[in-house]
């Protein structure tokens, strides 16, 4: 509870901050929300020299619409996004990923950019950016670049986010007509993370087959992960409760599941084919034709 | 009593005066007591279960800027005494408050280190070099028993701590004459109490007057200072123990911890006021924890239900070191097993076992929730292995209402008693012949609902001071002073230290409608000795029924002043004077009266000397119990299990309580309500584990889990109302009820949604895994 010593910086623009980073290097660390960061920081796990706090600048905590798509700042908290109109109505998947975050008080703090930047394997938002297809924008020193959610999530707790850049903001294509989604979750009783985590979203062609189906899903492995054999499973298919939970089987393939207290390595593979199953039938259900 | 004036306060609902403070950040908690000059106590312990220390280096430490102080075990031998034990214990461990030599549990304290603010003290404690030698572990209180077990404390030879065995009638006969005898294993494991409010404590030393001055946050303050006097040295008379708000304490704040010695030791050594704020961690790992019992039951029965007796082993994991109460708290499971049945024999033996855990200690219902589940899941075993159904087998077997007083195998003599009535009422509330239809429905779609029942009974208002061990500090009686102010306010003095249980809105409330005043007139003082008559405190549901009767009897003494007085003044007879709004009248026309300031004018002025009364208007009552109370009840809850995820889901809960007279509602729904949560958490949520090698892996709330609202259900709550003879107020007490009615209710609930599948017995908690593995298997089988 009490951490080491630090300096903080508040940062006024992206351009101060990567300013501050390239400064102190690895001896800084950014600070949007703080709800990974700060108990770290509490228990000396972490001991950064310096914080650049990101939190204030008012660009990266905005949401707009842009060229077609939705782009959501970095430092936008959960709850702005989960209460978001525009969210709500053009990207819900992403507002119900945000509002089955933590607790009110944690969706008041914490951040996109902050959970996807670090990455947690059990955190929300990762499936649903990951079936959303989303676009992270990443600013450093010397420009930005844009990365794509399947290649941004590396491993446990890393990124493509390389040292010196900032996550500024990530975007997505609106949902199509004649399409359901859902974000089901198993939680662990205790901290609220995804013990498995669901994102589905399924657009129906014109003959009620499966034209898209894009499946999310956090929790169970390393790092959250597009589960690519159920969603081909199921595609140009017609989506009978037999198909579903066929390719709703194939939802831990291939992923070496993690195993703990709340759920051993079996019980998350479990967990992960049988909420499969129900995201795709309740997402399925969900479409307004 | 003033029988005669008609109740105005008690038995409504008066919402908590203690709330407007509190919920407007107004209360002074230990971590709001700041003194000048103040310094930070941070502690170092163990990460290992069990090893010996080589060596402490602290030479680094101390050099650091701000550090004033960094001690070890070695710095403390021969000045502080051990923590000890106040229950009777054939093995009781040396347990100094940092350890020497050897640590015995992750989280033991090793080394503290002062600086002016706790941030240098926490840097002054990553420069401290221990050499460890692990030793090997024993987590297993069943293990421990084993030959060739590594033994936790040498000099004993042994890990068994205490045993005790108790025998009441023939339970060989009982099993002889058994159609069949049901056994089974049942395990009630370890949880952390988690008050909101964590431990903490404050010292200051006078040196000029040589007192030293304790802000704690503990549930019994004159009980703290009569074990810190004799570990300190130091006279009573010198020493003030305060509890402020108290944030939760549950149990695990009636106890005496190294952290309140090393904090007082501290002040008085280095002559600066200390603070030790315990860290949410710090908390999970050396706060006392609850339950962690294995026991082996043995039920013969009749094949029409009937239980012939009961028969257990418990084995009582007691961690590394004994608390205050460690040894104690099985022992009330034992006493209390046979729960509200008529049972001729019983039979217990009660191993105590060192482990390299923390100790566990009193936690809300201490050894009567351990108890309940023995006697209702007995009472399920039997319906399930003899297709009984559930309330049946508790109507046959309860102690029928004529029976009471009713003397139980174990001695103790329950005061009164109706629980088929309490049965009634939870059946009829939760509809329970609709619900087993549907049931019954549910079951041919596959679905899998489950109706659980738990009729308690439990044991409060601690109590004749025989009950406790002759060893502990402090009596089973607790102590009151009433005084009127010149002014015509009340000042109450009370010996219990309520936290949470509101004692400042129901005492004022018995005292409103005794006196005849406003309950704002009335201030309700506790937790301060410097303030308050000894007492004993707050734990085992003993505030009100024992707190308030002494109150009652101090109320009484002022009162009959106070008449004396209004009988010179009005030239009645003092019996002839009742209390009437603000007023003393006479009973037959009370419009003849004279205002009560008069009177208090009266006693204060003493211009007019009144033959046969002293001055002033301060009464004291010490109320010695002569027995204790049982309030009861049934819970009933209905449960739908999914099978492919083991999730467990309220469909409803029902709660029939009976706590004897109730002054205050509002006060016992939130008692309830807080009970059944921390019950339902133990069936379904929370547990402590440690690993073999006694690493604690449920060392934060990210792990430890504490249930959220949206993981409890909708509480339909009921009651009836059987007065205690016991205390002159008629109340039981209604703490811990919630806690000891609702876990027995929710295990049973889903197992009798898994009868289908014939799974029998499931340990607590009842997580998913462990609901999804058993389905798993028994489809398999």
């Amino acid at each position: 509870m009490y951490p080491a010593s630090f300096q903080y910086h508040r940062a006024a623009s992206v351009k101060e901050a990567l300013g501050m980073l390239q400064q102190f290097g690895e001896d800084a660390k950014l600070l949007s929300g703080g709800h990974s960061l700060l108990p770290m920081m509490k228990l000396r796990l972490a001991q950064p020299a310096h914080l650049v706090d990101i939190g204030g600048i008012a660009d990266l905590a905005s949401i707009r619409e842009e060229g077609g798509r939705i782009v959501i700042g970095g430092a936008t908290i959960h709850d702005q996004v989960a209460s978001s109109n525009v969210v709500r109505s053009k990207l819900g998947l992403l507002a119900e990923c945000a509002a089955a975050i933590g607790d009110i008080q944690v969706r008041n703090r914490g951040t996109l950019g902050g959970s996807l930047a670090h990455s947690d394997p059990a955190a929300d938002y990762p499936a649903g950016v990951l079936a959303l297809e989303g676009e992270i924008k990443l600013e450093g020193g010397s420009g930005s670049r844009t990365v794509k959610a399947q290649d941004f999530f590396v491993d446990l707790m890393t990124t493509a986010i390389k040292p010196g850049e900032i996550l500024t903001s990530a975007s997505f294509t609106p949902h199509p007509a004649r399409t359901g989604y859902i974000y089901l979750k198993h939680r662990q009783p205790a901290s609220g993370f995804a013990v498995v985590g669901v994102a589905a979203m399924v657009t129906l062609d014109a003959k009620g087959n499966c034209e898209r189906v894009r499946v999310g899903i956090t929790g169970l492995g390393p790092k959250a992960f597009r589960a690519a054999a159920v969603e081909s499973a199921l595609a140009g298919k017609k989506p009978e409760a037999a198909t579903i939970g066929q390719a709703a089987s194939h939802a831990a393939d291939g992923i070496d599941a993690l195993s703990d207290i709340h759920a051993s390595a079996e019980f998350r593979s479990e967990l992960a084919r049988v909420y499969t199953r129900r995201a795709i039938q309740q997402a399925i259900s969900r479409i307004k034709t | 009593m003033a029988a005669v004036v008609v109740p105005k306060f008690v038995g409504t609902r008066v919402k908590r005066r203690e709330d407007p403070r509190l919920i407007s950040g107004n209360g002074t908690y230990v971590d709001d007591v700041r003194l000048p000059g103040m310094l930070s106590a941070v502690i170092l312990r163990s990460p290992y279960g069990h090893a010996k220390i080589n060596s402490i280096n602290v030479d680094a430490a101390r050099k650091l800027p701000g550090v004033v102080a960094v001690l070890t075990g070695e710095d403390l031998k021969g000045k502080v005494g051990t923590l000890t034990t106040a229950a009777p214990a054939e093995h009781v461990p040396y347990h100094p408050p940092l350890a020497q030599g050897r640590v015995r549990f992750v989280g033991e304290a090793v080394v503290v280190a002062v600086a002016t603010d706790a941030y240098k003290a926490q840097d002054a404690l990553d420069l401290v070099e221990i050499d460890y030698d692990p030793l090997p572990v024993i987590t297993d209180p069943e293990k421990a028993l084993e030959p060739g077990a590594p033994i936790i404390h040498e000099e004993f030879g042994t890990n068994i701590s205490t045993r005790a065995q108790v025998a009441s009638g023939e339970i060989d006969g009982a099993m002889r004459a058994a159609d069949r005898v049901i056994k089974f294993r049942l395990v009630n494991q370890r949880l952390a109490p988690v008050p909101m409010e964590t431990r903490g404590t404050v010292a200051q030393w006078n040196q000029g007057s040589g007192h030293l001055t304790l802000w704690a946050s503990t549930q019994g303050p004159h009980l703290l200072r009569s074990y810190l006097a004799e570990i300190l040295k130091l006279p009573e008379n010198r020493m003030r123990v305060i509890a402020p708000e108290v944030g939760g304490g549950f149990g695990a704040k009636l106890n005496v911890y190294a952290e309140e010695v090393l904090t007082a030791y501290l002040a008085m050594t280095l002559r600066q006021p200390v603070k030790w704020i315990e860290r949410r961690r710090e908390n999970l790992a050396a706060t006392t924890h609850g339950r962690d019992m294995i026991v082996y039951v043995e039920a013969p029965v009749k094949n029409d239900g009937t239980l012939l007796g009961l028969k257990a082993r418990f084995i009582c994991d007691a961690g590394a070191y004994l608390q205050l109460l460690t040894p104690m708290i099985p022992g009330f499971a034992g006493m209390m097993m046979t729960g509200c049945y008529k049972v001729p024999a019983m039979a217990f033996e009660q191993l105590v076992v060192f482990t390299n855990k923390m100790a566990p200690d009193a936690y809300r219902g201490a050894g009567r929730p351990e108890a309940c589940y023995i006697a209702e899941r007995t009472m399920d075993m039997i319906a399930t292995e003899l297709n009984l159904d559930p309330a049946e087998v508790r109507r046959k077997n309860f102690i029928p209402k004529e029976a009471f007083p009713a003397q139980i195998p174990s001695g103790l003599v329950y005061d009164s008693g109706d629980y088929a009535t309490a049965l009634d009422k939870a059946l009829k509330n939760i509809d329970y012949q609709k619900v087993r239809a549907e049931q019954a429905e549910a079951r041919k779609q596959g679905r899998y609902l489950g109706i659980g029942l738990c009729s308690y009974v439990e044991i409060c208002g601690i109590g004749p001071s025989a009950m406790l061990p002759p060893t502990m500090k402090g009596g089973g009686w607790e102590s009151a002073t009433i005084r009127m102010e010149p002014d015509c306010k009340v000042t109450v003095l009370t010996g219990v230290s309520p936290h949470g249980q509101g004692q400042e809105t129901s005492f004022a409330q018995m005292v409103a409608d005794d006196l005849g005043i406003g309950i704002d007139d009335i201030n309700v003082v506790h937790g301060d000795t410097a303030i308050v008559q000894y007492g004993t405190g707050t734990f085992g549901s003993r505030g009100t029924s024992v707190g308030g009767a002494a109150l009652m009897m101090a109320t009484q003494k002022l009162q009959a002043k106070m008449k004396k007085i209004a009988s010179t003044m009005m030239e009645v007879p003092p019996d002839q004077i009742v209390f009437h709004q603000g007023t003393l009248a006479l009973a037959s026309d009370l419009t003849k009266s004279i205002p009560m300031q008069r009177v208090v004018d009266g006693a204060y002025g003493y211009k007019v000397p009144i033959p046969g009364v002293e001055p002033g208007l301060n009464e004291s009552a010490f109320y010695e119990p002569i027995a204790c109370t049982f309030p009861f009840g049934t819970h009933a809850c209905v449960v739908e299990v999914d099978p492919d995820t083991g999730v467990v889901k309220f469909l409803r809960y029902v709660a029939v309580d009976d706590c004897g007279r109730v002054i205050n509602p509002l006060l016992v729904e939130g008692q309830v309500h807080g009970g059944i949560a921390q019950g339902i958490a133990q069936a379904l949520y929370e547990e402590v584990i440690y690993d073999e090698n006694g690493q604690l892996l449920t060392a934060t709330l990210m792990d430890y889990a504490v249930p959220k609202a949206e993981m409890l259900p909708h509480y339909e709550l009921d009651s009836t109302v059987t007065p205690s003879p016991i205390n002159p107020l008629g109340v039981k007490g209604v703490g811990e009820a919630g806690t000891i009615g609702s876990t027995p209710c929710v295990v049973n609930a889903v197992h009798d949604a898994l009868k289908p599948l014939g799974i029998k017995n499931l340990d607590m908690p009842l997580k998913p895994e462990r609901i999804w593995r058993a389905i798993k298997s028994a489809r398999k089988a």
